[in-house]
């Protein structure tokens, strides 16, 4: 699993043996098959690009080509041990409810997305007035996939205000943890274990 | 006895098959062919349904017509569908006019049955098919994958047929037939019954075929396996073998003589009865109507992974259908994969050169574990 991204390889850590997880955004399926051949875990997974899916589909992975947004709510409540949503919040037309739709279907969720209040995000707006383009977020603002940009600070008072309990957080700064002090202002990327 | 597998096999079996129309077909001829050996275990066969107008010669050629297979290109050894692996099975389903029991076969009173030849159902010619499996002696498949009409076969195999499926592939397919479904092969069968030597489908004792009827119901067909960009590109407004409009009714457009020549050539090796029958069976397919008004619940209880494909130019069974199964598959929980894949040639897509089909298809039996 050495190869996994930084946020995914705490995830697949932290999933239970032979669990039942949906990867929603689930990209080449890197996560699904480290799961799979590591930790025994039935996965399934969701993704929008249909190059991505073919990739999936073709090494062997369950997944569906499907938008995060509409088509959730096809799953029965309870569905999965784990409902999986790795730096895909950011992109969703209403990351709420898809926050909803997660722990629906999911007794748990993992949710991990880049922190646009991570320092150097604020000093490019700062001291250069433009929106930032960084190593998390290297794509300029007319043509970025995420359309609704979050901050640590943010995403703790959406889940406090829906009543969603936190079960374990983890914080990046670059591939290494950092600490929970002051993880808005110095953690470039988040991790949250959700529940309800 | 003969070697039950092969090319060019036939079996009459004694039945009787029960119908959902509520007869009975006794006997029950069926005419197949297999690719491939037979492991010791039989967990390696693959049994392929064919689309509306297919038959079973999916990678051999026709008996008819001479042409190669009409699955060449995903069939045999070394293909996704690889024959060193795995032991193909395909059928000509009852109702058709390749050697299986259908309109064109001897009825009771000697004559060939014609419209006295029950009403059959998807789920009869899936019942049909278990039958030949029990005579071959495989109880469970590895999987069972279908394009269109085919795709409504492995639907119902996985939905009937659960602890005989392991794995299942539905390209292009449907869970019911829609209206605009329904009404295109309505004109196609009026077009039949029209012409004046289909005589209430009694023509195969005089020697003279419902020909032109046949053919336009297939040139109806044919445009709807086709896109509108397909047909442009293909064709566009250009003029058949002259520099100038004839203002006149022959096939001045390319066009035009194309779908004249696909209704014609169409003729040499279809049956006017068997379309109007195997039409009639897409049309009672509602596999959700069969389980009680919640697709979900067809497949309740199956353990067999799925392989759902659609593609974005087929106004056919447009993807929209395929969620719809995917969505119930979720529903059920079963291990779905689905993906619309994107290419010009409308329905008729997976039959054509289609790489990304190839991967999707040949990743997915890999899963299987063989």
């Amino acid at each position: 699993m050495s190869a996994l991204r930084p946020d995914l390889a705490i995830i697949a850590r932290e999933v239970a043996p032979a669990s039942r997880i949906l990867d929603v955004g689930c990209g080449d399926g890197a996560l699904m098959a480290a799961l799979r051949d590591g930790k025994q875990v039935d996965a399934r997974g969701m993704e929008l690009d249909r190059a991505n899916v073919t990739e999936c589909v073709a090494r062997g992975l369950s997944v569906i080509q499907g938008n995060a947004d509409t088509d959730l709510a096809d799953y029965p409540d309870a569905a999965f041990d784990y409902a999986i949503l790795s730096q895909t919040l950011q992109t969703t037309m209403r990351p709420d409810l898809v926050l909803e739709q997660l722990l629906r279907i999911g007794k748990h969720a993992f949710v991990s997305f880049p922190n646009f209040a991570h320092w150097r995000v604020r000093l490019s707006l700062l001291w250069g007035g433009r929106m930032p383009v960084t190593r998390l977020l290297p794509v300029a603002w007319y043509e970025t996939p995420n359309i609704h940009h979050v901050t640590i600070d943010d995403f703790r008072a959406l889940v406090k205000e829906r009543g969603i309990r936190v079960d374990g957080a983890w914080f990046l700064s670059g591939d290494r943890l950092t600490s929970d002090a002051a993880a808005n202002f110095r953690a470039e990327h988040a991790v949250f274990l959700l529940s309800r | 006895m003969s070697d039950p597998f092969g090319l060019n096999r036939h079996i009459i079996l004694p039945g009787p098959l029960k119908l959902d129309g509520g007869t009975a077909l006794a006997p029950v001829e069926i005419a197949y062919e297999t690719y491939g050996t037979l492991n010791a275990e039989a967990s390696n066969a693959i049994l392929i349904c064919h689309a509306l107008t297919g038959d079973q010669h999916v990678a051999s050629n026709h008996s008819i017509t001479g042409k190669p297979g009409w699955w060449t290109r995903m069939v045999g050894p070394g293909k996704p569908v690889d024959t060193d692996r795995f032991c193909v099975i395909s059928s000509n389903v009852i109702g058709g006019c390749m050697g299986s029991s259908g309109p064109q076969s001897i009825g009771p009173d000697g004559r060939p049955y014609g419209m006295d030849f029950p009403v059959i159902t998807i789920s009869d010619m899936v019942r049909a098919q278990a039958m030949l499996l029990d005579h071959l002696g495989i109880a469970q498949l590895y999987s069972v994958i279908g394009g269109s009409m085919g795709g409504m076969q492995a639907l119902s195999w996985a939905a009937n047929f659960p602890a005989r499926v392991a794995s299942a592939i539905v390209i292009a397919s449907t869970a019911r037939h829609s209206a605009q479904n329904i009404a295109f092969h309505e004109v196609g069968r009026q077009a039949i019954m029209a012409d004046p030597n289909w005589r209430e489908g009694r023509y195969l004792e005089d020697g003279k075929s419902p020909d032109a009827g046949l053919a336009v119901a297939r040139m109806a067909a044919h445009i709807t396996y086709l896109s509108e960009q397909g047909l442009t590109e293909k064709f566009g407004r250009r003029l058949q073998n002259r520099d100038v409009k004839t203002f006149g009714f022959d096939a001045d457009f390319q066009v035009e003589s194309y779908l004249r020549h696909q209704g014609l050539s169409f003729t040499d090796r279809f049956d006017a009865n068997s379309y109007l029958y195997i039409t009639r069976a897409t049309h009672y397919f509602d596999l959700a109507e069969e389980h009680g008004g919640h697709l979900a619940n067809a497949f309740k209880g199956c353990n067999s992974r799925f392989c759902v494909i659609s593609f974005d130019s087929d106004w056919l069974y447009p993807t929209s259908e395929s969620r719809n199964i995917v969505h119930a598959l979720n529903a059920s929980g079963a291990p779905v994969s689905f993906v619309e894949l994107s290419s010009p040639f409308g329905h008729d897509s997976f039959f054509l050169e289609l790489p990304a089909l190839d991967r999707v298809i040949d990743g997915f039996l890999k899963a299987g574990g063989l």
